[in-house]
């Protein structure tokens, strides 16, 4: 038996790529077949086009679904709806962040940091379902904000920016300033960490040298701090871009009745059972992302990961 | 090193303060909730403070179905993760060759796109395949995407290991299922512990794949959702989010405890 | 005398790469045998085909005249000490030595024995419970040692084992590691970059460049008698002259010249020695016990010279002021290219 198992090992030091192929078999055939098989298919269904008659889908090839995405103004404003959202969650969250991530990286001792740190990783790893459900309470008209508001007698304030379009909404709890709030909310600790390690990588002496060769302060910061965090930043926002892309669940419960990509994808797959145009819509996110990132990675975002 | 030329001005250090009470105050507020005594609205401040929600939460069997259901599928799915991401993570640590950068990009891709995307490819396939929806078909889709979890956590410390300590062992007598068993496995242990934790947390909270993959079961989340679009029983839900809060906190808190005194602690988290 | 280790005709390359291209060595038992090169010239690849981490695409490795190029390193009867010392970080420094006695199922009593006897060779006793973490370099080192010395080896492969210490740590290291390998009386294979460790310590050495041995020879003939330019070069401060230059001394093949057979002449006078040239200097450089002179002349390469601090008759040399430098033939060596 022993002579058995050390054949094998001898075999295994002979045969390297045996032992390669033996561990990666099983996790890409996994992938490979169950993962990739589905989503291909699925996608490739953007290529059909449901018959409106009899509700079945025509396995004929054709582009006219594609095309239905954007020759209907309905689906064209969706599209333009939501990365006008994505884009507005990953500024706002770059604005909210960056200041956690550079005090974080610069102004911490070891201890603090590690502080920080869990502070931003509970977050980003418990609930996302509590999370959005914790804005409910928040958003609600008898919660903590309109209580705010009402005590400082700034209720008719909340009112005006309620009603200004594209920003407001009939409610706090159903509006696109909501949306945002909540979007920006939980994607928040995705765009920290890498600005962060971004920042922790500009070494102390560059600050140094730049005030050293007369800059103030906030010249250094722009001129030095910033432009470094800059590939943080853009790692950061292909996940705020990406997940808010993505996203049915937030428009759903905050939203208005205006939909977004994954409500369309949604419903369409679903009472609609379109399931052509929900692979249309799913291609864009997609099709999207593989642009956003190759922005990004002239940024050196694929660095800051 | 602490940067001390300058310290942080007021500006900073009150944008990041900010930063974190906007991170930590609805946690905070659903805690806060969980003790109200108003049932139909929720009014804030809470008019008054009670015990009994825990209490019926306590007696409320199809919650503790729907708990059941989820802490099944998060152990196994995790279980099948942790198999499936350490082999991935041994295979494609070191070795370059051609495609390594597409095989990678298939493990991080179920995490990377929408989960609606994902969930509908897998529901679809099932049908077309004629498979019936049942705990099995969740617990493939989460084994999917939690693979990525530990497959970062292993590879962070695989990289971080010197290569020469397999060298050492070999050089020292031990044969390869030895060296496997002597020196990568306690040294790889805590990395994935530290990955199967996440999974964990991962699969337990997820809800848009099981929206997909779960025909008329309930799990957890899908109970939460339900209650998010229509609520019905506010007070119960409270009390729920609080218990999800601190089941998922306990196995994040280990997992960044086990990783403290090695550096890829920034990494198994991500 | 048996030979410990041949390598016969050994290639390897990484893809486009030729890390090693035809590799010939014989290494005696006992003997001290450094693989001397810069990074990069093959000479660890050359130390893990040896140890087994790695094969070859040509050519085969005997151990004590038996073929092990198939054989996988836990079957060679060597032992590897690791640049960074590949201490097992999760094992105490007792289990990290014992490591290869329990896999070798030794019984716990003759284990321990064994295990205290080497802690006392290498001066560890009392660190035994300690993780490698807790440790300082110097004494991972030894614990490196001991780990591959407790089998008693009839090899040992040293990879760059002293890079890590500080200068003081490692002459001091040095003196112990020729202790070592005369006590235990077992063939050494010393990789380094560091060419006063290989000429100090070795029987002989292989110098390595861009995968070829240049040569392989004792430290003084290497020192004295280097047959290439790149071995002129690499070992110790040298002059070459081309073959293009070495044709005005009516020499047909380049030649090198050390600095401390050349003299300086502030004119013309009548000296007996071969050859003379004209030359300027453009820096001194301090180094202690004596000055580093740097000339430029004529010819393609700046000349090295050295002037004993020391001495009384001392001259201070001018930057920029021409001087006469000599040197006779007898001291030049004829390279190959």
């Amino acid at each position: 038996m022993i002579n058995f198992i050390v054949n094998i090992s001898d075999y295994f030091y002979r045969n390297k790529n045996f032992l390669f192929l033996l561990f990666l078999l099983p996790p890409l055939s996994w992938l490979g077949i169950i993962y990739l098989g589905s989503l291909l298919t699925f996608l490739s269904h953007s290529f059909f086009s449901l018959d409106g008659f009899t509700g079945k889908i025509n396995y004929t090839f054709t582009l006219n679904t594609i095309f239905e995405l954007f020759n209907s103004r309905a689906n064209f404003d969706i599209l333009i709806r939501t990365v006008g959202l994505a884009l507005t969650v990953t500024f706002g969250s770059a604005l909210i962040g960056f200041p956690i991530a550079y005090y974080m990286a610069k102004f911490t001792s070891p201890k603090v940091k590690i502080f920080f740190y869990i502070a931003i990783m509970l977050p980003l790893w418990s609930s996302y379902l509590v999370r959005v459900y914790s804005w409910k309470l928040i958003l609600a008209k008898e919660g903590i904000i309109n209580w705010f508001f009402g005590k400082l007698h700034l209720t008719w304030l909340l009112d005006k920016i309620l009603s200004i379009p594209y920003i407001g909404g009939p409610s706090l709890s159903i509006s696109y300033i909501g949306m945002f709030l909540v979007f920006t909310y939980i994607w928040l600790p995705f765009m920290i960490l890498p600005i962060h390690a971004s920042l922790e990588r500009v070494p102390n002496s560059l600050i140094n040298a730049s005030l050293d060769l007369g800059a103030s302060k906030r010249q250094t910061f722009y001129k030095v701090i910033l432009p470094l965090a800059l590939p943080g930043i853009a790692a950061g926002s292909i996940f705020t871009f990406s997940l808010t892309l993505g996203d049915y669940i937030i428009p759903y419960i905050i939203g208005t009745s205006k939909f977004f990509i994954g409500q369309a994808v949604y419903t369409h797959q679903g009472t609609a059972g379109n399931i052509p145009l929900a692979a249309a819509f799913s291609l864009v996110p997609i099709i999207v992302m593989i642009f956003y990132i190759k922005t990004a990675k002239k940024l050196g975002a694929f660095d800051a990961l | 090193m602490r940067y001390n030329i300058n310290k942080a001005s007021w500006n900073l250090k009150i944008g990041a303060i900010v930063g974190l009470l906007f991170l930590h105050i609805p946690l905070l507020l659903i805690i806060l909730y969980a003790f109200t005594t108003e049932d139909k609205s929720y009014q804030f401040p809470p008019p008054g403070y009670t015990l009994k929600w825990f209490k019926i939460v306590l007696g409320r069997e199809d919650i503790w179905q729907a708990v059941g259901l989820s802490l099944r599928i998060a152990i196994i799915s995790t279980l099948m993760a942790i198999i499936l991401g350490t082999l991935a993570a041994a295979a494609l640590f070191k070795k370059n060759f051609f495609g390594k950068e597409s095989i990678t990009l298939l493990i991080i891709l179920p995490i990377a796109l929408p989960g609606i995307i994902t969930g509908i490819s897998l529901r679809s396939a099932y049908s077309v395949a004629g498979i019936p929806f049942s705990t099995l078909t969740i617990i493939i889709g989460h084994a999917t995407f939690c693979m990525v979890v530990v497959y970062n956590n292993v590879v962070a410390r695989l990289r971080r290991t010197s290569p020469n300590l397999v060298q050492a062992s070999m050089d020292l007598g031990a044969n390869s299922f030895q060296t496997f068993y002597f020196v990568i496995l306690p040294n790889l242990g805590s990395a994935i512990l530290a990955g199967g934790m996440l999974a964990f947390a991962l699969s337990f909270d997820e809800v848009i794949v099981t929206t997909f993959t779960a025909g008329q079961q309930t799990t957890l989340p899908i109970w939460m959702l339900n209650e998010l679009i229509r609520p019905r029983q506010r007070p119960i839900t409270n009390v729920v989010a609080v218990f999800i809060i601190c089941i998922t906190f306990i196995p994040i808190l280990y997992a960044s405890y086990m990783t403290r005194n090695t550096s890829d602690a920034q990494d198994s988290l991500k | 005398m048996t030979n410990a280790i041949e390598l016969l005709g050994i290639s390897k390359s990484y893809g486009s790469v030729q890390a090693l291209n035809n590799i010939h060595l014989t290494i005696n038992d006992g003997e001290f045998f450094s693989l001397l090169g810069p990074s990069g010239s093959g000479k660890t690849t050359c130390l893990k085909i040896i140890a087994g981490f790695e094969g070859s695409q040509e050519g085969h490795v005997k151990l004590f005249n038996e073929d092990v190029t198939l054989v996988p390193p836990y079957k060679r009867d060597l032992n590897t000490v690791f640049q960074d010392y590949a201490l097992f970080p999760h094992m105490s420094v007792r289990s990290n030595i014992g490591y290869s006695l329990r896999i070798k199922k030794v019984n716990l009593e003759e284990q321990n024995k064994r295990i205290d006897e080497i802690l006392e060779t290498v001066k560890l006793i009392g660190y035994d419970l300690r993780k490698p973490s807790e440790l300082s370099g110097g004494q991972r080192q030894r614990v490196a040692l001991a780990r591959s010395l407790i089998n008693k080896p009839k090899v040992l492969l040293l990879d760059e084992p002293l890079g890590a210490l500080d200068l003081k740590l490692r002459e001091q290291m040095q003196i112990e590691l020729k202790n070592l390998q005369r006590k235990f009386n077992i063939t050494f294979i010393y990789v380094t970059h560091d060419q006063q460790e290989a000429l100090s310590m070795s029987d002989r050495i292989a110098v390595f460049n861009n995968g070829r041995v240049e040569q392989i020879d004792t430290p003084h003939n290497i020192y004295n008698k280097p047959k290439t330019s790149f071995v002129a070069d690499f070992i110790g401060i040298t002059t070459i002259f081309p073959k293009e230059d070495a044709s005005q001394f009516n020499i047909t093949k380049s030649f090198s010249i050390r600095p401390e057979f050349i003299s300086i002449q502030s004119s013309s006078s009548s000296s007996s020695k071969d050859f003379k040239i004209k030359a300027k200097v453009t820096d001194i450089q301090y180094q202690g016990s004596f000055n580093k002179i740097i000339f430029e002349s004529s010819f393609r390469n700046s000349l090295s010279v050295f002037q004993n601090t020391n001495n009384n008759e001392n001259i201070s040399y001018k930057i920029d002021q021409e001087y006469i430098l000599e040197f006779d033939k007898k001291d030049i060596t004829l390279l190959d290219d």
